[in-house]
Formats: C-alpha cells, sequence, structure tokens
C-alpha cells in the first residue's frame, strides 16, 4: 500500500466525520470564493476591453442633480474626446413593482450612442431602424428573450422619476457579453414629453481616444467646469460602478472582516476534526511506529489526511459558489448582482490553496503530538 | 428521570480543548452575525431617534425628500398662523423655514469625499430639535457666515474644529459650535443660517421644507392634514418621525448582504458542532448504556445530549458577544437613499441584538446536536457495555 492510497482511505475511515468536516468546511470556502469574486468584480476586474476608454462626466454632488444640454458640446472640444452623448436613467420598474420584472431604461442621442457603445452588437439594419424611429427603443437581447419581444412590439413604460408613460417600439436587439439587461430609447422624445426635463442629461458618457487619455480627460472635464453653475465630477466608467458600492460603506473592510473570520472558522473546524481523528488512533500510531515508520512518516500521513480533508470541502465550496454566482447573475430577483461577476480561475486556485494552506496548519499540531507518542504508552492505550 | 445538568457540564469541562475549539468557531459566526445586526440597529437608531413625534415637516407637494423640495417663501406667512403650533420662547409661533443642499467634503483619511447635508435654518430651528445638545463653542448668529458641526463630522473631516474655515457655496464659513445629536440623523450634518445659506446658492425668497412644531402628539397629526388639505398651498405636511423611518431603507443592501453571509456560516457551524457531539456521543457509549442500565430513559438521554450541545452554542454565543463589545460606538457612513449625502451611524449592539445573536447559536447548537443525541439514545444497551 502506498502513502498516498494509506491517506486517501484514512480520510474516509469515519464517513460521517470526513462528511461532516467536508461540508463544514465546504461551506466556509463557499463564502470565501463568493466574498473573493465581490472583490475582484469590484476592485480588480477592468471589465470589457472597451469599458476602459470611456469615462462618466456627472454633477459632482449627486447623480440625482441633472447637467444642463450644452455641456456636451464643451466636452467634445476637450482633446482626446471621441464621441460623448447624455444619458438619463428614466427609471427601472416594468408592468409592476415585482423586482423580477424590474430592469434599467435609459434615454440617449441614438445617433452617436454606438460611437460610445461599440461592444453592444447590433445588426446595421435594427440600428438604422432605431436611429430613424424616435419612439424607437434597443433592448438586451437577455431581457428580450426573457419577456418574449420581438422587434416591432409596443412596450408602455412608466417611472418613479419623470410623470409619463412613453410608448415606445423595439427596433433593435443588442447582445453584448456579460449581458446588461437594459432598455434604451430616444432622450428627445422623453424631452417632447416632460417638459422641464428639457435641455438636461442626467449624465454623459464619454469615449476617449486611448486608455492612456483617461486621466487627462477626466482631468481637464472636471476643470473646465470648476466655475460654471454646476461642477462636474468625470471618472473611469469602472470608478463609476464603484462609487455605487463604496457608498454603502467601508466595503472593502467588511469583505475582509468576513474573510478573516471564515479562514479562522475552517482553521478551527479542521484543527478540530484532526485532533479528534487523531486521538481515535493513538493504539495505531504506535502500531505504525513499531513496523518502522518514522516519526516524519507518521506526521506527513496525518497532515496529508488534514489537506486532503480540506481541499475535499474546499472543491465542493468553490463548486457551490460557482453555482451559486451562476445562478445569482443569471436570475432577474437578485437585483444589483453584477452580471460580471463570475469565479474565475485564479479564485479557485487561490481558494483551494487557502483550503490547503488551513489544512496543512491545522494538521501540524495533532499530528505532531500523535508522532511523539511514546511506543509502549500509545499500545497502552485505551481509546 | 432527567439527567442532571451538571452531567453535561462536566463532559464539557472533561474534554476542554474541543469544547473550546467548538464554542470557538460558533463565536465567529455569531460575531459576523451580531456585526451585521449591530450595524442595522445603529442605522435604525440614527433614523428612528431623528423625528419629533410633535415636529411636521412641510415639503412641496410630490416632493419626497427635502432635497428635490423647495417652495415659494410667500407661503411661510400662511404657514405660520395655522392653528394648532406651539410657541416658542418669544411667544411667537414655534416655525423654521429651512435650505438644504448636499455639499462635497473631503475625508479626513484621504480616502475620498463624501456628501454631507448643509441645513439653513431659522433661530427656532434650534428650538425645534432639542435632542441636538451644544457639546463646544456656541450657536451660528443670524446674519453672519457662521456654522456648526456634528460631533461626528468635525472627527470625520479636516476643517472642521472650531476657529476652521469651511469652503462652500460662495466664500469661507466659520466653525463657531459643535454638537451631539445623539446618534440620530442629524449627526451627518452641518447648520447655519438660513438667510446666508439661501443668498450663497442663489436660493432666496423660498425654502426647500418648512418646520413646524405642534403643541402635542393629536395636534401634530392634525397640522399635518391641514398642510396637504389646504388647496391655496399645494404643500404636503409629514411627520417628522415619518419621514425618516422611511429612510431607513438605505440599509437595505447590509441586510441582504448581511442574511446571506450569517445563513452560510451558520450552516457550516451546524455541521461543525454535529462532528463534535457525535464524537462526544461516541466517546461516551459505554457510559450512555450505564445511565440506560441504572434507569434513565431514552427521551432523559437525547434531551441531556441536546442540552449539552446547546450549552456548548450559548458558550459561544457569550464568547462572540464578548469578542464583539470593543466594537460598540465604532462609527461608519453609508450613502442614505433619500437624501444622496452621507448618513453617519455607529455600531449598536442593543439588548436585543444580544439576544438575537444567543437565538441564532441555540438554534445552530439545536441543529448540531440533534441528531447526535438521536444516536446516542437509540443505542443498543448490551452492544454498547461490550464497545
Amino acid at each position: 500500500m502506498t502513502l498516498s492510497s494509506f491517506v486517501v482511505r484514512n480520510t474516509f475511515r469515519n464517513k460521517r466525520r470526513s462528511l461532516l468536516t467536508m461540508l463544514s468546511i465546504s461551506f466556509s470556502l463557499l463564502l470565501l470564493t463568493l466574498m473573493m469574486s465581490i472583490w475582484r468584480t469590484f476592485y480588480i476586474d477592468q471589465g470589457p476591453p472597451d469599458s476602459v476608454k470611456r469615462i462618466i462626466t456627472r454633477d459632482r454632488v449627486s447623480l440625482a442633480f441633472f447637467l444642463p444640454a450644452y455641456y456636451r458640446e464643451k466636452i467634445r472640444s476637450v482633446p482626446g474626446v471621441e464621441a460623448v452623448v447624455p444619458m438619463t436613467y428614466f427609471g427601472n420598474v416594468y408592468k409592476d413593482d415585482r423586482s423580477t420584472n424590474s430592469f434599467a431604461q435609459v434615454v440617449t442621442d441614438p445617433d452617436e450612442y454606438p460611437k460610445v457603445a461599440a461592444d453592444k452588437i447590433v445588426p446595421p439594419d435594427q440600428l438604422l431602424a432605431w436611429q430613424r424611429d424616435r419612439t424607437g427603443a434597443m433592448v438586451d437581447i437577455e431581457l428580450a428573450k426573457k419577456f418574449g419581444w420581438k422587434i416591432g412590439d409596443r412596450l408602455t413604460l412608466q417611472s418613479p422619476y419623470f410623470p409619463v408613460h412613453p410608448e415606445v417600439t423595439i427596433r433593435a436587439i443588442y447582445t453584448i457579453d456579460p449581458p446588461v439587461r437594459s432598455l434604451i430609447f430616444n432622450t428627445k422624445y422623453l424631452e417632447e414629453s416632460v417638459d422641464w426635463f428639457k435641455g438636461q442629461a442626467g449624465w454623459y458618457l464619454i469615449q476617449v481616444s486611448s486608455p492612456r487619455d483617461v486621466a487627462p480627460v477626466s482631468k481637464a472635464i472636471d476643470e473646465m467646469f470648476q466655475n460654471a453653475p454646476q461642477r462636474t465630477k468625470t471618472e473611469s466608467q469602472q470608478a463609476f460602478q464603484l462609487s455605487f458600492v463604496s457608498s454603502l460603506g467601508n466595503v472593502k473592510a467588511f469583505i475582509l472582516g468576513i474573510c478573516g473570520a471564515v479562514v479562522f472558522t475552517i482553521l478551527l473546524v479542521s484543527g478540530n476534526t484532526m485532533a479528534m481523528s487523531i486521538r481515535a488512533r493513538t493504539r495505531e500510531v504506535a502500531v505504525l511506529k513499531t513496523l518502522g515508520f518514522t516519526r516524519q512518516r507518521v506526521l506527513s500521513m496525518f497532515v496529508g489526511e488534514s489537506i486532503a480533508l480540506s481541499v475535499a470541502g474546499g472543491v465542493l465550496g468553490v463548486l457551490g459558489a460557482t453555482l451559486l454566482i451562476r445562478l445569482l447573475t443569471h436570475s432577474s430577483v437578485a437585483i444589483g448582482v453584477p452580471a460580471g461577476m463570475r469565479v474565475t480561475v485564479p479564485t479557485m486556485l487561490a481558494s483551494l490553496l487557502v483550503a490547503a494552506t488551513v489544512g496543512f496548519i491545522s494538521g501540524c499540531l495533532p499530528a505532531y503530538n500523535a508522532s511523539r507518542t511514546n511506543i509502549v504508552e500509545g499500545l497502552r492505550h485505551i481509546g | 428521570m432527567a439527567i442532571p445538568i451538571s452531567y453535561n457540564i462536566r463532559n464539557l469541562k472533561l474534554r476542554k480543548g474541543l469544547t473550546i475549539m467548538t464554542a470557538l468557531g460558533i463565536a465567529l459566526t455569531v460575531t459576523t452575525a451580531i456585526f451585521l445586526m449591530a450595524l442595522l440597529a445603529g442605522l435604525r437608531r440614527a433614523f428612528v431617534s431623528s423625528g419629533n413625534p410633535q415636529n411636521v415637516l412641510v415639503l412641496r407637494k410630490g416632493s419626497e425628500a427635502e432635497l428635490s423640495g423647495g417652495f415659494d417663501a410667500a407661503l411661510f406667512p400662511t404657514l405660520k398662523v395655522l392653528p394648532g403650533i406651539a410657541k416658542d420662547s418669544h411667544g411667537d409661533p414655534m416655525v423654521s423655514g429651512e435650505w438644504v443642499v448636499v455639499i462635497v467634503l473631503p475625508r479626513k483619511d484621504g480616502t475620498g469625499e463624501v456628501n454631507v447635508t448643509v441645513r439653513g435654518m431659522m433661530p427656532d430651528g434650534l428650538e425645534l430639535r432639542p435632542s441636538a445638545k451644544l457639546i463646544e463653542g456656541r450657536w451660528f448668529q443670524t446674519g453672519q457666515r457662521e456654522v456648526v458641526v456634528s460631533k461626528s463630522i468635525r472627527s470625520r473631516f479636516s476643517h472642521a474644529n472650531i476657529g476652521d474655515t469651511m469652503e462652500f457655496g460662495k466664500g469661507s464659513w466659520k466653525v463657531v459650535g459643535v454638537f451631539d445629536a445623539g446618534g440620530s440623523a442629524y449627526e451627518s450634518e452641518i447648520w447655519c443660517d438660513v438667510n446666508q445659506m439661501a443668498s450663497d446658492f442663489d436660493r432666496q425668497g423660498g425654502y426647500s421644507s418648512a418646520y413646524l412644531r405642534a403643541t402635542d402628539a393629536i395636534a401634530a397629526d392634525a397640522l399635518k392634514n391641514r398642510v396637504s388639505d389646504d388647496q391655496r398651498l399645494k404643500l404636503e405636511g409629514v411627520l417628522e418621525t415619518d419621514y425618516y423611518a422611511k429612510q431607513t431603507s438605505s440599509g437595505a443592501p447590509i441586510k441582504y448582504i448581511g442574511i446571506v453571509v450569517a445563513i452560510i456560516m451558520a450552516i457550516g457551524s451546524s455541521f461543525a458542532a454535529m462532528n463534535t457531539m457525535y464524537a462526544a456521543v461516541a466517546y461516551r457509549g459505554r457510559e450512555i448504556a450505564t445511565l440506560r442500565v441504572l434507569g434513565f430513559s431514552r427521551p432523559s438521554i437525547l434531551t441531556s445530549f441536546v442540552l449539552e450541545s446547546l450549552m456548548l452554542a450559548l458558550l459561544g454565543a457569550v464568547a462572540g458577544i464578548l469578542l464583539m463589545l470593543p466594537f460598540n460606538g465604532m462609527q461608519t457612513g453609508t450613502s442614505n437613499a433619500v437624501t444622496f449625502s452621507e448618513v453617519v451611524f455607529s455600531l449598536q449592539i442593543t439588548w436585543e441584538v444580544a439576544a438575537a445573536a444567543i437565538g441564532f447559536a441555540l438554534i445552530m447548537g439545536l441543529f448540531g446536536g440533534l441528531a447526535p443525541a438521536w444516536h446516542a439514545a437509540r443505542q443498543n444497551i448490551l452492544t454498547a457495555l461490550r464497545g
């Protein structure tokens, strides 16, 4: 019998104990993987390649305040700016208040919009149809599938912010990965029906020539409006999205705190199990030593067992997290879960590495104690 | 006949290492749960304690918040003479026309900028909010470019000490006092004279809101309706307490994340507790059989082991609460979904939070203990005695 098969057999000797330990570790690692994925989505992920060239200008204080329409041409005059479109959040309610029916509805300028959203793939004839119809709308393919919409369908929208119920016709269906599940229609159409909204925009979405321009252009825009009636805040699309997250409070510390608690919990659980399992085998250790197994051999056997258990739990946890995140990003119930969130291979490996390390550390002390047992005493042990 | 609890206590003591490790595992889960619950309790307190039940907040009809309100100052005299308004210290109706704006201030620790609410008020505004106590310096004076800041604003932002000047609107403002709003939503505000502020933000001739103090809580309700029903005014009256209670929804994301995290960790900990209890049962097979021979019934064995598991969980809960106590009162901020400005609140480990934590741990203990206890009670006496 080889050392590794000996370890594997021992790991699953007490099936119930191993299973419970594994399950316990797997839930902790599920949480750890989830937290790491959230961290990656918020702070590491750069988003799709096109988005690194996009910046957003909004009111310095809050998105709730609209910017004047003439800002658009002023922004366009800044060197490095390739395209500018006005964007306004119309609402997210559809049919009724149920969150399962909720999706983002924004208005923009259809003529220039394709320049800043080249990653949204639309058939050219549909795009043209959308640009020509002032009451036309463009929707995400996932959204169209969910509600069973086809080109030419008419929808009535409603908004918590605008006192109107515009009727729009679906003229184009776009595809993008990851899906953004939004409906986009013409800002002019909204301006026509809402008097006070004329000549305003919620924010400006800007395409710059290269990723290197992001910082200088953002700075130039904000400086230009320094003494204007409304000061602006310009930042990358990534930072813009992150600002929604940071408004929740100190999210980084929050995530780190949970991760710390989780890792420590696994350490305890795993250490506990190993201590129990090794104690029950005191006599066996003595027998092994009588047979000529060295201390190092015994030590590595037990540590190996501990690592095997943790990693097995880790695999379960990572799989669980992957499944959970896939479920969340594809479900319409969980609003606010970024569609781009997924468990990447490095995240998985990191989780498993944590599992293995924890298994190693937690196995060391009980295994060391076991390897030091006096043979005669061990043989006498009644356990 | 029941097995005495001291039997379980002795057993827990006997296997100290195992008990401590399992209890610590439960403690960590409880800690996380307490942290989240204390956050929510603090947030709730910030909003619930903000309103005075006798205060009626007047907004433009259809506007949901002070920030998106705004009405003509010409309406103010009509409001002032409505019946049911209490008298202030000068014998005049206790009313305050106010302007609320949001400004951006850099954080003291350099981690970015935060939206802060600046509230311009009439002198009666201070009388309307007796819960805010001056702790240093003096209140602002009418007609002066002076501000008073809350205690937490002073500690979180630079240039917010007495004698400092703050830059916003059309120039600089002198900080002359610091007030303590007792953890309410005012804890996130800067106060100053309404006319000075209105001219700085070109808002003369209007107010974003008005506060009226009713003679009592019943009069407040009537006053609220009187404002809303008056066709000339086109204004809406809300009880201040209701206005703030609605803003508690800002904590919804924390709540949902918290529930998910707590449940996942609780399941993991239940498994760990189950493991420990199974081991306890396994070690004591012969002991349990002996107890049975002595005449203890199966139900009493079952109860005894469930109790032991519950005690283990209780130990964990107490440890968890003790671990979290040093963080009680720690301040943090989150964005207010209604006012777009940051609301500062502190972690509040209230009795309710502690009780909920203990309940949460006991549920884990129950889940962890039931199956092993069942297993213990069903053991065959003879085989166990031989084993």
